[in-house]
């Protein structure tokens, strides 16, 4: 099995990913450039967080038209798992791979900080390991974190269940307050019609060890790499 | 600025240039002739005092500087210490005060970037940065508009180019309302054996450039830096640069990317005086010269002059002595990267820096007359003659005990609520600091650390500086800087290793100024040389300075420390109920120089806590061994506020806040304020599990360095007495509030 960690200019969690994929999850991982044209040979592709083109015009934006995207896209119309985080989701919603928009913070400020996420649905390749209402603290770091759609595609995401975390407080009530940036629903990551495409404003490659304080990024991790490999035999 | 180049030169272009009238003789006297007006301006930056460090060098001979982890002592971009299994740790710490503000957004952001060049033009991969910040008081309404502006600067860079901001400090007096201090500390890391240094051999090598355009602006930032500020100030807009992180983050990647191969012989940031001081340090180092070529330069637009080219500091550019022959393979990275690239001159014996504009000789100067050469001043020196009423502090000068106020809980959420001691979670929420996720103490702690992924080692970082006790007493202030700065990594379970700093002062033209600054770096040297903590960079920021009236001597000391097992850590939060409470050091302070006489009575005034170097010594080799021995829960250093407020920060920076019931000894029955908020060095609280208590008693012993059972974690309050005597009793989430809250509520914003 093995996982791309694509690389544009201006990302920089590339190594976080990178490092939680190949070093604690333990599978091969190599980065991928840009200006790459295949993804053959992956399994699996993460876009990581940063500043791609320094999130200059809009965040997303400019990556989104990178000779690797067009790889992303078959790749995702083929059923192979996409899991973009921060600027990664950012990039799949610019992209068109996932519906809907990420603006500015409500408080109009970047926040980095641990947040408590309810776990929506376990009927992703990306959340086999945990249970269906679960709390799961992950920490965010954006500045364009507010997820916003339209009503008719908020319905269908609901209806499809396609919210797969919602931000919420220690108890798992996903109240205003608990909510972060202004996200429209609470929504912090969704996944596509398919359910094989997941975006993500927090970032489980922050939280994949004991040692940075906790390991519900981890668990997200392994539950893509199970599912992976179960689908293969 | 558009001069002529057929200007007539006059002492009076030189004097706006900042030169004195003696200075311009020396350059005459160095040229054999006049000057013409990019020769003046190539000498006004070089010979500024950020450039040429003329006022200070004389003093900062004084510093202890080696020792035997330094791979790289001052001198270069960034300092070098070797940490073991062949890596290095490259840091420095640099202010960018002058252009924070007057634009604080982009001073702070360009203060970022610039620090972030000096440490991965060694070769390095920067890892880390604090910050340490100076405002007026916050019930200004334009320090608040300041701290918002410098705050989302240096968040607005560091996000971006994805180095987070781990730890620092923000304090506010009246003596920073006409002049901020933004310090900038970065720390990278290197393969020890692989570091690079800014320097021009090999006669025939290409000088290369690379990174933005340049352009127009920034135009004598160092002279600006070097200038006390007045009224007109605000005229000085167009010196600021601007920042672009995304540009550096190509920059960081493509240097990084070069370094790996064997293509380089010397590189330097293009930082202050941009082309100028890069081309002729690199140049002066190595003992050579350098030809330039300005019409090979990138720039943003047509029609510039080789005096703007020369002086511009447009920001993210670096200057790249090559391997002749390998120009091509140097080119192309940078090309991968999209950064514009060219070869702009060569290295040359001459000696000189000569400057060609489309073959015609645009400035020829000897080097050595713009490096070693530049003047060196022995400024004269006076202290003050209030100091001795300033260290005055006799009973008469205190509230009677009788008046003292009667609700020391009351006195403590105040303390809690001064800028210096809130909680900071307003300003470390902008911050990313987790990203590289190698964060494993956040900001909070006394000390932030850092692990180094691939092997079990952690860096500890913490940056100090109380200038209160500077102003009162500038030699143990600095001294007592350094101590707090060692503290701090102590508690968190590392061994401090070197310093660098970052030298805030007013005018160096002001004899009692001088005196401030040698006091200062005397203490710095004699605390360093005590603990074995050489001084490995550093940097020298003057003319803080308005109208006539200079900040507080700030001589801003960061510290960094190993720990050779990252799971043998300490935090600050205490963690366990039932843990025993238990004080490291001397049990009382004293008033002078407090936090508390100046919140709560507004009197700044008497000597600063005393400091015995080898006591503190063995209270933080106590301290570590007792952390590395696995029998403490938390550590934590009582310094501003004393120990009612070490007490409640323990109380609320654990995972969650928790109670704690202590009874402070008081054998001679000092003042109860005394006993609460009295300072003093070398002091540490420790939380213990009821178990290991005789374990560490004698590990205390065992270093000769007293130690007292003072309480218990648990509960829902914060109870203190002395000697049986009840003083405080506050609920810990009245603390917790006044504490987290301060910041955001002095800043009329919500959480």
């Amino acid at each position: 099995m093995k996982f791309a960690v694509l690389v544009f200019p201006g990302s920089n969690c590339d190594h976080d990913c990178y490092h939680a994929l190949k070093h604690v999850v333990g599978v091969e991982t190599s980065f991928v450039w840009h200006k790459e044209e295949s993804l053959a040979g992956f399994d699996g592709v993460v876009i990581p967080g940063g500043f791609s083109y320094g999130d200059y015009l809009r965040c997303g934006a400019i990556a989104r038209f990178s000779p690797i995207m067009k790889a992303v896209e078959t790749f995702a119309r083929e059923g192979g798992s996409v899991i973009g985080i921060c600027n990664g989701f950012q990039i799949l919603v610019e992209a068109g791979l996932l519906p809907g928009a990420l603006i500015r913070n409500r408080g109009l400020k970047f926040i980095c900080a641990d947040v408590s996420l309810r776990v929506e649905t376990t009927g992703t390749p990306y959340t086999a390991e945990f249970r269906k209402g679960e709390v799961l603290t992950m920490p965010i770091a954006h500045a364009e974190g507010n997820y916003v759609a339209d009503p008719e595609t908020l319905e269908k995401l609901k209806r499809n269940d396609q919210v797969v975390f919602r931000y919420c407080d220690a108890q798992g009530n996903a109240t205003d307050a608990a909510n972060p940036n202004g996200a429209m629903d609470n929504i912090a990551g969704i996944v596509s019609e398919r359910r094989n495409v997941l975006g993500m404003m927090p970032h489980p490659d922050r939280c994949a060890e004991e040692i940075l304080g906790g390991g519900d990024g981890l668990r997200l991790f392994r539950s893509m790499v199970g599912s992976l490999s179960e689908s293969r035999v | 600025m558009a001069f002529d180049a057929a200007v007539e030169m006059t002492e009076e272009i030189a004097a706006r240039h900042g030169l004195s009238a003696e200075e311009y003789g020396r350059i005459v006297g160095h040229l054999g002739r006049a000057p013409n007006i990019t020769e003046l301006g190539i000498f006004s930056v070089m010979w500024s005092e950020h450039c040429s460090y003329k006022s200070s060098r004389v003093h900062l001979k004084r510093f202890p500087t080696t020792g035997p982890r330094v791979i790289q002592g001052p001198g270069e971009n960034a300092g070098a210490v070797d940490i073991g299994g062949g890596l290095a740790a490259v840091f420095k710490m640099e202010s960018h005060n002058h252009p924070s503000f007057i634009e604080p957004y982009q001073g702070a952001a360009t203060g970022v970037g610039g620090i972030l060049r000096d440490v991965f033009t060694m070769g390095a991969r920067p890892i880390a940065s604090l910050d340490s910040l100076r405002f007026g008081p916050l019930t200004d309404p334009r320090h608040r508009t300041l701290l918002e502006g410098v705050v989302a600067g240096i968040s607005g860079y560091g996000n971006c180019i994805g180095v987070p901001t781990v730890g620092g400090e923000l304090f506010c007096h009246p003596s920073y309302a006409g002049n901020i201090l933004v310090n900038v500390f970065t720390l990278g890391i290197a393969k020890a054996d692989r570091l690079f240094r800014g320097t021009a051999s090999g006669v025939g090598n290409p000088v290369i450039y690379v990174g933005s355009r340049t352009g127009r602006d920034g135009i004598h930032g160092a002279t600006m830096a070097s200038a006390e500020f007045d009224d007109e100030s605000d005229q000085k807009r167009p010196t600021v640069q601007v920042g672009d992180p995304f540009t550096e983050k190509l920059l960081l990647e493509a240097c990084l990317e070069l370094m790996s191969m064997d293509m380089i012989v010397g590189i330097q940031d293009m930082g202050a005086a941009g082309l100028t001081s890069s081309s002729c340090e690199m140049a002066g180092r190595a003992g050579t010269g350098i030809e330039l070529w300005l019409e090979k330069v990138p720039r943003r637009e047509p029609g510039m002059t080789p005096y703007e080219l020369m002086l511009s500091e447009s920001q993210e550019r670096m200057l790249i002595v090559a391997k002749a022959g390998r120009e091509t393979e140097v080119m192309e990275i940078f090309e991968k990267w999209d950064l514009p690239v060219a070869v702009v001159g060569r290295v040359t014996e001459s000696g000189t820096l000569r400057v060609m504009d489309g073959g015609r000789l645009a400035a020829e100067i000897p080097v050595r007359a713009l490096t070693d050469e530049a003047p060196v001043y022995n400024r004269p020196i006076a202290r003050p003659s209030e100091q001795e009423e300033r260290n005055r502090l006799d009973s008469s000068d205190l509230p009677e005990p009788a008046a003292e106020p009667a609700d020391y809980g009351r006195v403590l959420k105040t303390l809690l609520a001064v800028p210096g001691i809130a909680h900071k979670g307003w300003v470390v929420r902008q911050y990313d600091h987790m990203v590289r996720t190698n964060t494993v103490v956040r900001p909070g702690s006394d000390a932030a650390v850092i692990r180094i992924k691939g092997t079990r080692k952690g860096l500890a970082l913490s940056v100090d500086c109380n200038s209160r006790y500077c102003w009162l007493d500038p030699r143990m202030g600095g001294a007592l800087a350094v101590a707090e700065a060692a503290r701090n990594i102590s508690c968190a379970g590392g061994t401090p290793l070197a310093v660098t700093d970052c030298l805030n002062f007013g005018s160096p033209e002001r004899p009692e100024t001088m005196w401030q600054f040698s006091e200062a770096v005397d203490g710095i040297s004699e605390a360093c040389a005590a603990l074995g903590t050489p001084v490995v960079s550093g940097n020298v920021s003057f003319y803080n300075e308005t109208n006539g009236a200079g900040i507080y001597p700030t001589p801003m000391i960061a510290m960094v420390g190993l720990l050779e097992d990252i799971d043998k850590r300490a935090q600050q939060g205490f963690r366990k109920e039932g843990d025993a409470i238990i004080l490291l050091g001397e049990t009382l302070g004293r008033l002078g120089g407090s936090e508390y006489l100046a919140a709560i009575h507004g009197l700044e005034r008497g000597a600063p806590p005393a400091l015995d170097l080898d006591l503190e010594k063995r209270v933080q080799a106590a301290c570590r061994e007792a952390i590395r021995a696995g029998l403490v829960s938390s550590a934590h250093d009582a310094s501003d506020g004393g120990l009612a407020v070490a007490l409640a920060e323990s109380c609320l920076s654990g995972p969650d806040p928790i109670g704690a019931r202590v009874d402070l000894p008081n054998p001679d029955g000092a003042r109860a304020d005394e006993v609460l908020f009295g300072e003093a060095a070398s002091r540490i609280i420790l939380s213990v599990p009821e178990g290991k208590i005789a374990e560490v008693e004698a590990v205390a012993r065992r270093h000769e360095v007293p130690i007292a059972r003072i309480g218990k974690v648990g509960g829902e309050k914060l109870e203190i007495s002395a000697a049986g005597q009840g003083l405080v009793s506050e609920a810990v989430a009245g603390l917790d509030d006044a504490w987290r809250n301060a910041l955001a509520r002095q800043l009329g914003v919500s959480e």
